[in-house]
């Protein structure tokens, strides 16, 4: 059930955010709940209270940080950002997000490509946010980044994926992990990214904005799980009319 | 030459005595003693990073970092997010 990055070998193919949260004891069981072993966090100003409190805790939890540029808007936040949290988190990995507008929160597919070149050539591991784009991710994987992440619909939308063809198109041309990033509303959409193809899918909303974070957290870790056994079982073909599971042979017929 | 600078940290204009140094000032702020290397004398992690002008500057070089009037300090550190 493993998978790679970077020769770190990671048992569940659930990533975890952290945003959405109304407490940090709720996502700590949310998360405890997920199994997950990579989870983002976002960097922001420190300012004295005890804001490093989901550094602690994650270090305490034994989850792998991968920072997020959340909230860059062009390559030049977003290099800043990365290096920052490369210092202050003590891990090269960084989710690269650079964001168009706030409205629909789409990476800019420019200023992502730009950023991505340029942490690649500092020595960054970078997991690219990116559209449903199978262009733009081949770009990115040819640029150097260790992981690409499609969006499966807008961040926080739990519209699930808007296009699952294009997934999967991304997912049969990587030779880079693929993970399902945004846009997963409940463990089905979760279950469909994983029977796609999808290597391991990130989610953050859909568990920390439930009504029960911790069941939901529980869903998805077994819908991450099944959707990717499914996956791999070789499925039976779609046909357009039954195909009978029982024999008609040695049937019993009235006199 | 006064014996005081003005820097902006975070966005807030701050006066600090001169000389201080990076390595001062995220002492004063995390409320720790910061050892040259960087990390906190009780062996905890920081999780904070400081960039001076836009340029990051390592934990390791913040002992020999010293502030001048008109710089704008960033500090920062892991949020819920994502």
């Amino acid at each position: 059930m493993s998978w790679n990055v970077d020769e770190v070998t990671l048992n569940s193919r659930l990533v975890m955010g952290t945003g959405g949260a109304s407490s940090l004891s709720i996502l700590e069981q949310a998360l405890e709940a997920s199994g997950t072993e990579l989870t983002t966090v976002a960097l922001r100003r420190y300012d004295g209270t005890a804001r490093d409190s989901v550094f602690a805790m994650l270090n305490r939890m034994g989850i792998r940080i991968l920072p997020n540029t959340a909230g860059c808007y062009t390559a030049r936040d977003a290099v800043l950002t990365a290096q920052l949290a490369r210092e202050a988190l003590e891990t090269n990995w960084v989710k690269l997000e650079v964001i168009a507008d706030e409205e629909t929160l789409l990476p800019d597919p420019v200023e992502l490509f730009r950023a991505a070149e340029e942490l690649v050539l500092d020595g960054f591991t970078v997991f690219a946010y990116t559209n449903d784009d199978p262009a733009l991710a081949k770009r990115l994987e040819d640029a150097g980044v260790a992981v690409v992440m499609p969006a499966g619909a807008p961040i926080g939308s739990g519209l699930g994926i808007l296009n699952p063809h294009n997934i999967e198109t991304i997912v049969n041309r990587a030779q880079v992990p693929v993970i399902l990033d945004a846009g997963i509303g409940t463990a089905s959409d979760a279950a469909l990214a994983m029977e796609l193809g999808c290597t391991a899918v990130l989610l953050a909303s859909a568990v920390t904005r439930a009504h029960d974070a911790t069941a939901m957290a529980r869903a998805m870790s077994l819908a991450v799980e099944s959707g990717h056994l499914a996956a791999h079982a070789g499925r039976i073909p779609k046909r357009p009319l039954a195909l009978a599971s029982s024999t008609f042979e040695g049937m019993v017929t009235p006199a | 030459m006064t014996d005081t600078i003005s820097i902006t940290l975070n966005g807030e204009r701050h006066v600090l005595a001169r000389p201080t140094t990076a390595k001062d000032l995220v002492s004063g702020l995390v409320d720790k003693d910061i050892a040259v290397d960087g990390t906190p004398v009780d062996g905890s992690r920081l999780g904070i990073a400081l960039a001076v002008d836009g340029e990051v500057i390592r934990r390791g070089k913040w002992s020999d970092f010293t502030l001048a009037e008109g710089h704008s300090v960033d500090i920062v550190t892991a949020v819920q997010g994502g």
